[in-house]
């Protein structure tokens, strides 16, 4: 097995008992990128001489020693480009600064590797919304890789990079890792610092790791989570240990299956898959029990009416003045803004800033946005209310496999609508995980674990459990 | 809840975004299955409940440092990336008559 396709926790292990060096696994990726990314399209760019000068400089007593790190292009880091797969930032940017999470990594000795693709802004599910290229399923090839984390699931899953970072604003991180087949954390809000992540839904945006393996991922959130003092909204809440008690199995957890998601919207096989891991997470000791949360039916309006609301106000800030793109020669200010923005934006993008500006516009504020909160606030109290007696809940991350790429419809609803399972975990701010189950007719399907605000442990022990098998 | 035909036009100024016809022709007929769908809020019940504009509670709101100076990145640093720049500022077109 190549080392760009081993887990983080193997490389480690081979690392620290000096049978390879840092220098080896960076120039595999490389290799790996150089000769396979091509059929896959992960990747948007990538700087080899600053990556192989990080890995001589490894520093292996660290955590995450000599591990590289693929890096979805909303995320700065000083010196790379940052072009959230939009023509906006294009040859335009250049990050003058780390994110957080980036400083974390390289804190913890990793080695940020690469920009990786996205639907333009992280608006999307299925990384065609690139600005640039649409990236392949490397688990099944023709088929769309999830978005809009598509080229960080695409890249662990076709065996580029060991791992790598997303963000995800309405389902980003775990529905891409449900369609590539890899393991997909979106921390609770608040768990990781947003600084540095361009930002999409400021009230929901998360960012976290994709990975080959629970264990990789806890890894990952280990470096990750902790306060920030320039992120207002990041928890100043101890970090546990989240490698400690993986393995400690499910016996006595209960969880919960929600009525209202298993509907006649999902597909078959999805279905199935996902109460067979449930009757198997119940032979291992858990109690599997019915829940309810009622506003299910609501959350996709709510969303689609918070999360472009947010973006409409966020994207403002792309108005070809201080950076990226503008329009040449422009007679006056309305102008310069109108194009440089015409001529930067993509259409999804256009289409949602369109629909956040009318629905936070005067006269349609209270109307859609005020009682989206409100809704909000009803489907927040639905989860509450079921955590007050399961530990965790078990769900399907999208409807169906990965559908075929260049099968989108003109209809944007209903796109929206197969974020369903997703979504809500970000309304409420809770923490969600995709594990693989096993593949139907060569797609892969994941699992979605989703556990209360602040419980990583047990959805990462419970993913845990469901991996091992 | 209000009537949900947007006029896509007045909204694109307000998004300050120029679209061509095609573009509002489209944008029009999708937005208005989206908002069909958003109706749906309508039938909640939703007298005395408080909006949730934040996903976490536990976390309590914005959360305000002290407010004791430090230093910033180096205005350069931004400044590489502006389109037209002049003695350190941005440069853009006229915004007042003389």
């Amino acid at each position: 097995m190549s080392l760009a396709a081993s887990s983080l926790s193997s490389l480690r292990r081979q690392l620290t008992s000096g049978k390879i060096t840092a220098r080896d696994i960076v120039e595999d990726v490389i290799a790996q990128v150089t000769t396979r990314d091509g059929q896959i399209g992960a990747f948007l760019t990538h700087n080899p001489e600053s990556a192989l000068a990080a890995a001589e400089k490894a520093d292996l007593s660290l955590p995450l020693g000599g591990l590289p790190i693929g890096i979805k292009d909303n995320i700065n880091v000083l010196g790379d480009p940052c072009t959230c797969g939009s023509k906006f930032l294009k040859d335009a940017y250049t990050a003058p600064y780390d994110a957080t999470v980036i400083s974390q990594l390289k804190n913890a000795g990793a080695i940020p590797f690469g920009r990786l693709n996205l639907d333009e802004f992280a608006m999307g599910s299925s990384t065609e919304n690139s600005a640039f290229q649409a990236t392949q399923n490397p688990a099944a090839p023709g088929h769309i890789p999830g978005g809009s984390s598509g080229g960080s699931a695409a890249a662990v899953a076709g065996n580029l990079i060991p791992a790598s970072l997303g963000s995800d604003t309405g389902g980003s991180i775990r529905q891409p890792a449900s369609h590539c087949g890899v393991v997909g954390l979106k921390p609770s809000y608040g768990r990781v610092s947003r600084y540095g992540l361009v930002a999409f839904g400021s009230s929901l945006d998360q960012i976290g790791p994709l990975t080959r393996t629970v264990e990789d991922s806890a890894l990952l959130l280990n470096a990750l989570a902790g306060h920030d003092p320039r992120d207002s909204t990041s928890l100043n809440h101890p970090v546990p240990n989240y490698c400690e008690g993986l393995d400690e199995g499910v016996t006595g957890m209960k969880l919960g299956l929600p009525k209202e998601y298993f509907t006649d919207g999902i597909s078959p096989q999805v279905r199935e898959r996902v109460e067979s891991a449930a009757k198997k997470l119940e032979s291992q000791g858990a109690e599997i029990v019915e829940i309810s949360l009622p506003h299910t039916e609501y959350a996709v309006a709510t969303y689609y009416i918070i999360a472009p609301a947010e973006a409409s106000s966020n994207l403002s800030r792309f108005d070809g003045v201080r950076y990226g793109n503008r329009s040449e020669a422009p007679e006056d200010m309305l102008a310069l803004y109108k194009d440089s923005r015409r001529a930067g934006f993509g259409s999804e993008v256009k289409r949602r800033i369109i629909l956040g500006t009318y629905v936070l516009s005067s006269g349609y504020y209270d109307a859609y946005y005020l009682r989206a909160q409100k809704v909000r606030t009803l489907i927040r109290q639905d989860f509450q209310k079921a955590f007050e007696t399961v530990d965790a809940i078990l769900t399907p991350v999208a409807p169906e496999p990965a559908p075929k790429m260049a099968s989108a419809t003109d209809d944007p609803l209903k796109h929206f609508l197969a974020d369903i399972f997703t979504i809500s975990a970000n309304l409420v701010g809770n923490c969600g995980i995709s594990v693989p189950l096993e593949p139907a007719d060569g797609l892969p399907i994941g699992l979605q674990i989703l556990g209360p605000h602040l419980g990583e442990k047990s959805i990462l022990r419970c993913a845990r459990a469901v991996e091992a098998g | 809840m209000a009537e949900p035909t947007i006029d896509v036009r007045y909204v694109a100024n307000l998004a300050r975004i120029s679209l061509s016809e095609d573009e509002i022709t489209l944008f029009g007929s999708q937005l208005e299955g989206v908002m069909n769908h958003i109706e749906k809020l309508s039938e909640v019940d939703v007298q005395g409940i408080e909006p949730t504009s934040h996903a976490s509670d536990l976390s309590g709101g914005n959360r305000a440092r002290q407010d004791v100076p430090h230093q910033s990145l180096p205005a350069e640093l931004f400044l590489q990336n502006t389109p037209d720049q002049s003695n350190g500022m941005l440069r853009v077109p006229k915004v007042v008559d003389a």
